[in-house]
Protein backbone atom coordinates (compact mmCIF):
# COMPACT_ATOMS: atom_id res chain seq x y z
CA UNK A 1 0.00 0.00 0.00
CA UNK A 2 1.31 3.39 -0.98
CA UNK A 3 0.08 6.33 1.07
CA UNK A 4 0.87 9.99 0.49
CA UNK A 5 -0.18 12.56 3.03
CA UNK A 6 -0.53 16.27 2.43
CA UNK A 7 2.24 16.49 -0.13
CA UNK A 8 3.31 19.95 -1.15
CA UNK A 9 5.77 20.33 -3.97
CA UNK A 10 7.66 23.53 -4.61
CA UNK A 11 9.78 24.07 -7.69
CA UNK A 12 11.77 27.27 -8.25
CA UNK A 13 9.75 29.05 -5.53
CA UNK A 14 6.49 28.10 -7.20
CA UNK A 15 3.91 25.78 -5.67
CA UNK A 16 3.11 22.95 -8.06
CA UNK A 17 0.56 21.23 -5.88
CA UNK A 18 -0.47 21.57 -2.28
CA UNK A 19 -1.88 19.18 0.33
CA UNK A 20 -2.13 16.26 -2.07
CA UNK A 21 -3.16 13.08 -0.26
CA UNK A 22 -3.98 9.70 -1.73
CA UNK A 23 -3.81 6.00 -0.96
CA UNK A 24 -3.14 3.33 -3.55
CA UNK A 25 -4.05 -0.20 -2.55
CA UNK A 26 -2.71 -3.43 -4.02
CA UNK A 27 -4.40 -4.29 -7.30
CA UNK A 28 -4.97 -0.72 -8.44
CA UNK A 29 -3.87 0.96 -11.64
CA UNK A 30 -3.69 4.70 -11.17
CA UNK A 31 -3.13 7.23 -13.89
CA UNK A 32 -1.94 10.72 -13.01
CA UNK A 33 -3.45 13.23 -15.39
CA UNK A 34 -2.90 16.89 -16.02
CA UNK A 35 -1.48 19.39 -18.49
CA UNK A 36 2.25 19.78 -19.08
CA UNK A 37 4.17 21.40 -16.28
CA UNK A 38 1.58 20.62 -13.63
CA UNK A 39 4.00 18.46 -11.66
CA UNK A 40 3.38 14.85 -12.68
CA UNK A 41 7.06 13.96 -12.94
CA UNK A 42 7.79 15.97 -9.78
CA UNK A 43 5.13 13.97 -7.96
CA UNK A 44 6.73 10.71 -9.09
CA UNK A 45 10.17 11.85 -8.02
CA UNK A 46 8.77 12.60 -4.57
CA UNK A 47 7.06 9.22 -4.37
CA UNK A 48 10.24 7.32 -5.24
CA UNK A 49 12.33 9.41 -2.85
CA UNK A 50 14.62 11.00 -5.42
CA UNK A 51 13.56 14.42 -4.19
CA UNK A 52 12.13 15.42 -0.86
CA UNK A 53 8.70 17.02 -0.45
CA UNK A 54 8.45 20.59 0.78
CA UNK A 55 5.84 19.29 3.18
CA UNK A 56 4.10 15.98 3.70
CA UNK A 57 5.02 12.32 4.03
CA UNK A 58 5.08 9.25 1.84
CA UNK A 59 4.56 5.82 3.32
CA UNK A 60 5.08 2.38 1.86
CA UNK A 61 3.35 -0.26 4.03
CA UNK A 62 3.11 2.37 6.79
CA UNK A 63 6.86 3.06 6.91
CA UNK A 64 8.17 6.41 5.63
CA UNK A 65 10.07 5.61 2.45
CA UNK A 66 13.23 7.47 3.43
CA UNK A 67 13.52 5.45 6.67
CA UNK A 68 14.51 2.30 4.88
CA UNK A 69 15.33 3.13 1.30
CA UNK A 70 16.90 -0.22 0.52
CA UNK A 71 13.80 -2.12 1.56
CA UNK A 72 11.52 0.21 -0.38
CA UNK A 73 13.69 0.01 -3.51
CA UNK A 74 13.46 -3.77 -3.46
CA UNK A 75 9.75 -3.36 -4.03
CA UNK A 76 9.92 -0.56 -6.55
CA UNK A 77 10.42 -0.46 -10.28
CA UNK A 78 10.65 3.05 -11.69
CA UNK A 79 10.97 3.90 -15.35
CA UNK A 80 11.37 7.59 -16.02
CA UNK A 81 11.46 9.85 -19.06
CA UNK A 82 15.10 8.95 -19.27
CA UNK A 83 15.18 5.22 -19.63
CA UNK A 84 18.39 4.39 -17.77
CA UNK A 85 19.60 2.30 -20.67
CA UNK A 86 23.29 2.73 -21.49
CA UNK A 87 23.60 3.58 -25.19
CA UNK A 88 27.02 1.98 -25.58
CA UNK A 89 25.92 -1.42 -24.25
CA UNK A 90 23.79 -3.94 -26.10
CA UNK A 91 20.18 -4.63 -25.14
CA UNK A 92 21.22 -7.91 -23.59
CA UNK A 93 24.05 -6.39 -21.53
CA UNK A 94 21.78 -3.64 -20.25
CA UNK A 95 19.21 -6.12 -19.00
CA UNK A 96 21.85 -8.42 -17.55
CA UNK A 97 23.15 -5.55 -15.44
CA UNK A 98 19.73 -4.93 -13.89
CA UNK A 99 19.14 -8.63 -13.48
CA UNK A 100 22.35 -9.08 -11.54
CA UNK A 101 22.03 -5.98 -9.40
CA UNK A 102 18.40 -6.18 -8.43
CA UNK A 103 17.27 -9.16 -6.39
CA UNK A 104 13.71 -8.49 -7.55
CA UNK A 105 14.66 -9.27 -11.14
CA UNK A 106 14.00 -12.92 -11.78
CA UNK A 107 16.47 -15.21 -13.41
CA UNK A 108 14.54 -15.54 -16.65
CA UNK A 109 15.90 -16.15 -20.09
CA UNK A 110 16.64 -12.69 -21.43
CA UNK A 111 16.54 -13.78 -25.06
CA UNK A 112 12.96 -14.87 -24.58
CA UNK A 113 12.00 -11.60 -22.93
CA UNK A 114 13.65 -9.50 -25.62
CA UNK A 115 11.72 -11.53 -28.19
CA UNK A 116 8.54 -10.80 -26.22
CA UNK A 117 9.08 -7.04 -26.48
CA UNK A 118 9.72 -7.37 -30.20
CA UNK A 119 13.49 -7.12 -30.16
CA UNK A 120 14.30 -10.59 -31.48
CA UNK A 121 17.40 -10.29 -33.62
CA UNK A 122 18.47 -7.02 -31.96
CA UNK A 123 19.92 -8.55 -28.78
CA UNK A 124 23.54 -7.95 -29.66
CA UNK A 125 23.22 -4.55 -31.26
CA UNK A 126 24.46 -1.53 -29.34
CA UNK A 127 21.38 0.29 -28.07
CA UNK A 128 22.55 3.64 -29.45
CA UNK A 129 21.91 2.21 -32.92
CA UNK A 130 18.31 1.21 -32.12
CA UNK A 131 15.34 3.49 -32.80
CA UNK A 132 13.77 5.55 -30.01
CA UNK A 133 10.88 3.11 -29.71
CA UNK A 134 13.20 0.12 -29.60
CA UNK A 135 15.33 1.75 -26.90
CA UNK A 136 12.19 2.35 -24.86
CA UNK A 137 11.30 -1.31 -25.37
CA UNK A 138 14.63 -2.39 -23.91
CA UNK A 139 13.78 -0.44 -20.75
CA UNK A 140 10.22 -1.76 -20.72
CA UNK A 141 11.53 -5.33 -20.92
CA UNK A 142 12.32 -4.92 -17.22
CA UNK A 143 8.58 -5.04 -16.55
CA UNK A 144 8.60 -8.72 -17.52
CA UNK A 145 11.72 -9.42 -15.52
CA UNK A 146 10.90 -8.12 -12.09
CA UNK A 147 8.52 -9.16 -9.35
CA UNK A 148 8.29 -5.77 -7.62
CA UNK A 149 4.77 -5.00 -6.41
CA UNK A 150 5.07 -1.27 -7.12
CA UNK A 151 5.55 -0.02 -10.67
CA UNK A 152 5.94 3.70 -11.21
CA UNK A 153 6.07 4.55 -14.89
CA UNK A 154 6.54 8.05 -16.22
CA UNK A 155 5.24 8.21 -19.78
CA UNK A 156 5.89 4.54 -20.54
CA UNK A 157 4.17 4.73 -23.94
CA UNK A 158 6.42 7.40 -25.45
CA UNK A 159 7.51 6.24 -28.91
CA UNK A 160 5.70 2.91 -28.51
CA UNK A 161 3.43 1.75 -31.34
CA UNK A 162 -0.27 0.89 -30.93
CA UNK A 163 0.16 -2.85 -30.65
CA UNK A 164 2.89 -2.30 -28.06
CA UNK A 165 0.55 -0.14 -25.98
CA UNK A 166 -2.04 -2.91 -26.09
CA UNK A 167 0.48 -5.46 -24.85
CA UNK A 168 1.51 -3.16 -22.02
CA UNK A 169 -2.09 -2.53 -20.95
CA UNK A 170 -2.63 -6.24 -20.69
CA UNK A 171 0.54 -6.56 -18.65
CA UNK A 172 -0.69 -3.86 -16.26
CA UNK A 173 -3.99 -5.70 -15.81
CA UNK A 174 -2.13 -8.91 -15.12
CA UNK A 175 0.14 -7.15 -12.63
CA UNK A 176 -2.83 -5.59 -10.84
CA UNK A 177 -4.61 -8.96 -10.76
CA UNK A 178 -1.61 -10.37 -8.91
CA UNK A 179 -1.92 -7.63 -6.30
CA UNK A 180 0.56 -5.20 -7.79
CA UNK A 181 0.27 -1.44 -8.05
CA UNK A 182 0.78 0.51 -11.26
CA UNK A 183 1.16 4.29 -11.04
CA UNK A 184 1.64 5.91 -14.42
CA UNK A 185 1.34 9.06 -16.46
CA UNK A 186 0.46 9.20 -20.09
CA UNK A 187 -1.19 11.60 -22.49
CA UNK A 188 -2.66 8.74 -24.50
CA UNK A 189 -6.16 7.43 -23.90
CA UNK A 190 -5.96 4.11 -22.20
CA UNK A 191 -8.49 1.49 -23.22
CA UNK A 192 -8.76 0.17 -19.65
CA UNK A 193 -12.27 0.44 -18.22
CA UNK A 194 -13.17 2.42 -15.13
CA UNK A 195 -13.32 -0.66 -12.96
CA UNK A 196 -9.60 -1.15 -13.32
CA UNK A 197 -8.31 2.34 -13.77
CA UNK A 198 -8.52 5.20 -11.30
CA UNK A 199 -7.18 8.67 -11.88
CA UNK A 200 -5.45 11.40 -9.96
CA UNK A 201 -6.08 14.68 -11.72
CA UNK A 202 -3.63 17.48 -11.11
CA UNK A 203 -4.75 20.98 -11.97
CA UNK A 204 -2.87 24.20 -12.26
CA UNK A 205 -3.38 26.04 -8.96
CA UNK A 206 -5.74 29.02 -9.31
CA UNK A 207 -3.58 31.28 -7.24
CA UNK A 208 -0.15 30.47 -8.61
CA UNK A 209 1.43 31.94 -5.54
CA UNK A 210 5.02 32.04 -4.49
CA UNK A 211 6.46 30.98 -1.18
CA UNK B 1 27.98 -7.27 -1.76
CA UNK B 2 31.24 -7.72 -3.68
CA UNK B 3 29.32 -9.15 -6.60
CA UNK B 4 27.44 -5.87 -6.86
CA UNK B 5 30.72 -3.93 -6.74
CA UNK B 6 32.22 -6.06 -9.52
CA UNK B 7 29.08 -5.78 -11.65
CA UNK B 8 29.17 -1.98 -11.52
CA UNK B 9 32.91 -1.93 -12.28
CA UNK B 10 32.57 -4.31 -15.21
CA UNK B 11 29.65 -2.34 -16.66
CA UNK B 12 31.71 0.85 -16.46
CA UNK B 13 34.74 -0.75 -18.10
CA UNK B 14 32.64 -2.35 -20.82
CA UNK B 15 31.04 1.00 -21.61
CA UNK B 16 34.37 2.80 -21.59
CA UNK B 17 36.04 0.34 -23.94
CA UNK B 18 33.23 0.90 -26.44
CA UNK B 19 34.06 4.62 -26.45
CA UNK B 20 37.80 4.58 -26.42
CA UNK B 21 38.32 8.23 -27.27
CA UNK B 22 36.89 9.11 -23.87
CA UNK B 23 39.39 7.09 -21.90
CA UNK B 24 42.34 7.87 -24.13
CA UNK B 25 41.77 11.62 -24.01
CA UNK B 26 43.05 12.32 -20.46
CA UNK B 27 46.01 9.96 -20.85
CA UNK B 28 46.85 11.52 -24.18
CA UNK B 29 46.64 14.98 -22.63
CA UNK B 30 48.97 13.85 -19.85
CA UNK B 31 51.57 12.56 -22.31
CA UNK B 32 51.40 15.68 -24.47
CA UNK B 33 51.87 18.08 -21.55
CA UNK B 34 54.84 16.16 -20.16
CA UNK B 35 56.56 15.72 -23.52
CA UNK B 36 56.15 19.38 -24.43
CA UNK B 37 58.16 20.51 -21.42
CA UNK B 38 61.60 19.29 -22.60
CA UNK B 39 60.84 20.82 -26.00
CA UNK B 40 59.91 24.16 -24.54
CA UNK B 41 62.48 24.44 -21.80
CA UNK B 42 65.46 22.83 -23.41
CA UNK B 43 67.26 19.59 -22.83
CA UNK B 44 69.37 20.51 -19.80
CA UNK B 45 69.12 17.25 -17.79
CA UNK B 46 69.71 18.89 -14.40
CA UNK B 47 66.99 21.46 -14.90
CA UNK B 48 64.57 18.85 -16.25
CA UNK B 49 65.22 16.45 -13.40
CA UNK B 50 64.62 19.36 -11.00
CA UNK B 51 61.20 20.28 -12.38
CA UNK B 52 60.12 16.76 -13.38
CA UNK B 53 58.13 15.83 -10.23
CA UNK B 54 56.14 19.06 -10.35
CA UNK B 55 55.48 18.76 -14.07
CA UNK B 56 54.31 15.17 -13.88
CA UNK B 57 52.09 15.81 -10.89
CA UNK B 58 50.51 18.98 -12.28
CA UNK B 59 49.88 17.18 -15.56
CA UNK B 60 48.34 14.23 -13.71
CA UNK B 61 46.11 16.60 -11.74
CA UNK B 62 44.91 18.40 -14.86
CA UNK B 63 44.38 15.12 -16.70
CA UNK B 64 42.26 13.90 -13.79
CA UNK B 65 40.26 17.14 -13.85
CA UNK B 66 39.67 16.65 -17.57
CA UNK B 67 38.32 13.15 -17.03
CA UNK B 68 35.94 13.90 -14.18
CA UNK B 69 33.19 15.36 -16.31
CA UNK B 70 32.17 11.99 -17.63
CA UNK B 71 32.16 10.24 -14.26
CA UNK B 72 28.49 10.96 -13.56
CA UNK B 73 27.46 13.26 -16.41
CA UNK B 74 26.65 10.59 -19.01
CA UNK B 75 24.79 8.55 -16.43
CA UNK B 76 22.84 11.63 -15.42
CA UNK B 77 21.85 12.34 -19.01
CA UNK B 78 20.71 8.83 -19.94
CA UNK B 79 18.95 8.20 -16.63
CA UNK B 80 21.17 5.40 -15.37
CA UNK B 81 22.25 7.57 -12.44
CA UNK B 82 18.62 7.67 -11.25
CA UNK B 83 18.39 3.91 -11.65
CA UNK B 84 21.62 3.49 -9.69
CA UNK B 85 20.16 5.60 -6.90
CA UNK B 86 17.06 3.40 -6.85
CA UNK B 87 19.02 0.17 -6.42
CA UNK B 88 18.35 -1.75 -3.23
CA UNK B 89 22.01 -1.41 -2.24
CA UNK B 90 23.82 1.31 -0.29
CA UNK B 91 24.50 4.19 -2.65
CA UNK B 92 27.92 4.84 -1.06
CA UNK B 93 28.99 1.33 -2.04
CA UNK B 94 27.74 1.68 -5.60
CA UNK B 95 29.50 5.00 -6.12
CA UNK B 96 32.73 3.58 -4.70
CA UNK B 97 32.58 1.02 -7.48
CA UNK B 98 32.13 3.78 -10.03
CA UNK B 99 35.05 5.75 -8.62
CA UNK B 100 37.22 2.64 -8.61
CA UNK B 101 36.39 2.02 -12.27
CA UNK B 102 37.21 5.65 -12.99
CA UNK B 103 40.60 5.25 -11.34
CA UNK B 104 41.27 2.08 -13.35
CA UNK B 105 40.59 4.07 -16.51
CA UNK B 106 42.51 7.24 -15.68
CA UNK B 107 44.88 6.74 -12.75
CA UNK B 108 46.25 3.37 -13.73
CA UNK B 109 47.22 4.29 -17.32
CA UNK B 110 49.11 7.28 -15.92
CA UNK B 111 51.02 4.95 -13.61
CA UNK B 112 51.91 2.69 -16.52
CA UNK B 113 53.10 5.53 -18.69
CA UNK B 114 55.09 7.29 -15.99
CA UNK B 115 58.36 5.28 -16.48
CA UNK B 116 58.54 6.44 -20.07
CA UNK B 117 57.94 10.04 -19.07
CA UNK B 118 60.51 9.79 -16.30
CA UNK B 119 63.08 8.98 -18.99
CA UNK B 120 61.95 11.96 -21.09
CA UNK B 121 62.59 14.17 -18.07
CA UNK B 122 65.87 12.40 -17.19
CA UNK B 123 64.82 11.40 -13.69
CA UNK B 124 67.00 9.07 -11.67
CA UNK B 125 65.82 5.66 -10.62
CA UNK B 126 65.24 6.33 -6.95
CA UNK B 127 63.47 9.62 -7.69
CA UNK B 128 61.29 7.83 -10.20
CA UNK B 129 60.48 5.17 -7.62
CA UNK B 130 59.29 7.87 -5.24
CA UNK B 131 57.24 9.44 -8.03
CA UNK B 132 55.65 6.09 -8.78
CA UNK B 133 54.71 5.55 -5.13
CA UNK B 134 53.20 9.03 -4.77
CA UNK B 135 51.20 8.54 -7.96
CA UNK B 136 50.06 5.14 -6.76
CA UNK B 137 48.77 6.61 -3.50
CA UNK B 138 47.80 10.04 -4.80
CA UNK B 139 45.73 9.31 -7.92
CA UNK B 140 43.02 7.34 -6.05
CA UNK B 141 42.67 10.30 -3.66
CA UNK B 142 42.22 12.59 -6.65
CA UNK B 143 39.53 10.31 -8.06
CA UNK B 144 37.66 10.18 -4.76
CA UNK B 145 37.83 13.92 -4.09
CA UNK B 146 36.97 14.74 -7.67
CA UNK B 147 33.93 12.50 -7.47
CA UNK B 148 32.54 14.62 -4.62
CA UNK B 149 32.90 17.72 -6.77
CA UNK B 150 31.32 16.00 -9.77
CA UNK B 151 28.45 14.73 -7.63
CA UNK B 152 27.79 18.28 -6.43
CA UNK B 153 27.83 19.79 -9.90
CA UNK B 154 26.24 17.02 -11.96
CA UNK B 155 22.83 18.69 -12.17
CA UNK B 156 24.24 21.98 -13.37
CA UNK B 157 24.38 22.88 -17.02
CA UNK B 158 27.88 24.33 -16.98
CA UNK B 159 29.43 22.72 -13.95
CA UNK B 160 32.96 22.51 -15.33
CA UNK B 161 34.40 25.71 -13.91
CA UNK B 162 32.68 25.26 -10.57
CA UNK B 163 34.04 21.72 -10.46
CA UNK B 164 37.62 22.90 -10.87
CA UNK B 165 37.06 25.56 -8.21
CA UNK B 166 35.85 22.92 -5.75
CA UNK B 167 38.41 20.38 -6.79
CA UNK B 168 41.68 22.32 -6.93
CA UNK B 169 41.90 23.53 -3.31
CA UNK B 170 41.15 20.00 -2.12
CA UNK B 171 43.88 18.49 -4.25
CA UNK B 172 46.61 20.99 -3.40
CA UNK B 173 47.73 19.12 -0.22
CA UNK B 174 48.25 15.97 -2.29
CA UNK B 175 50.31 17.92 -4.79
CA UNK B 176 52.44 19.49 -2.05
CA UNK B 177 53.15 16.31 -0.13
CA UNK B 178 53.84 14.29 -3.27
CA UNK B 179 56.33 16.74 -4.68
CA UNK B 180 57.95 17.10 -1.24
CA UNK B 181 58.36 13.33 -1.08
CA UNK B 182 59.89 13.21 -4.54
CA UNK B 183 62.25 16.10 -3.71
CA UNK B 184 63.33 14.28 -0.56
CA UNK B 185 64.05 11.20 -2.65
CA UNK B 186 66.08 13.30 -5.09
CA UNK B 187 68.28 14.53 -2.22
CA UNK B 188 68.65 10.98 -0.95
CA UNK B 189 66.64 11.60 2.21
CA UNK B 190 64.00 9.31 3.65
CA UNK B 191 60.51 10.14 2.39
CA UNK B 192 58.57 7.47 4.27
CA UNK B 193 56.98 10.01 6.59
CA UNK B 194 55.55 11.99 3.68
CA UNK B 195 54.30 8.80 2.06
CA UNK B 196 52.65 7.87 5.34
CA UNK B 197 50.87 11.24 5.34
CA UNK B 198 49.64 10.60 1.81
CA UNK B 199 48.57 7.12 2.89
CA UNK B 200 46.60 8.63 5.76
CA UNK B 201 44.85 10.94 3.30
CA UNK B 202 44.05 7.96 1.10
CA UNK B 203 42.58 5.95 3.97
CA UNK B 204 40.52 8.93 5.12
CA UNK B 205 39.16 9.59 1.67
CA UNK B 206 38.40 5.92 0.98
CA UNK B 207 36.38 5.67 4.18
CA UNK B 208 34.61 9.04 4.09
CA UNK B 209 34.41 10.19 0.47
CA UNK B 210 31.83 7.56 -0.66
CA UNK B 211 29.34 8.88 1.89
CA UNK B 212 30.00 12.46 0.81
CA UNK B 213 29.56 11.45 -2.84
CA UNK B 214 26.29 9.64 -2.09
CA UNK B 215 24.93 12.57 -0.09
CA UNK B 216 25.96 15.06 -2.79
CA UNK B 217 24.23 12.97 -5.45
CA UNK B 218 21.02 12.86 -3.41
CA UNK B 219 21.14 16.66 -3.23
CA UNK B 220 21.98 17.41 -6.84
CA UNK B 221 19.74 14.83 -8.52
CA UNK B 222 16.65 15.92 -6.55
Amino acid sequence: MLRCEKLTCVREDRVLFKDLSFVIKPGEIVQVEGPNGVGKTSLFRLVIGLSLPYQGDIFWQDTPITDDREHFYQKLLYLGHKTGIKPELTALENLQFFQKLQPSHKNLDLWEILAKVGLAGYEDIITAQLSAGQQRRVALARLWLNDCPLWILDEPFTAIDKSGVKVLENLFLQHAAQGGIVLLTTHQDLSLDKKHLSKIILEKPQDNFYV
Amino acid sequence: MFKVFLQVVSKELKGAFRRQSDILNPVWFFIIVVTLFPLGIGTDPILLARIAPGVIWVAALLAALLSFERLFKDDFIDGSLEQLMLMPHPLAWLVSAKVFAHWLLTGLPILFISPLLAIFLSMETNTYFALFLTLLIGTPILSLLGAIGVALTVGLRKGGILLSLIMLPLSIPILIFSTLAIDAAAYGQSYLGLLALLGAMLVTSITLAPFAIAASLRVSVS
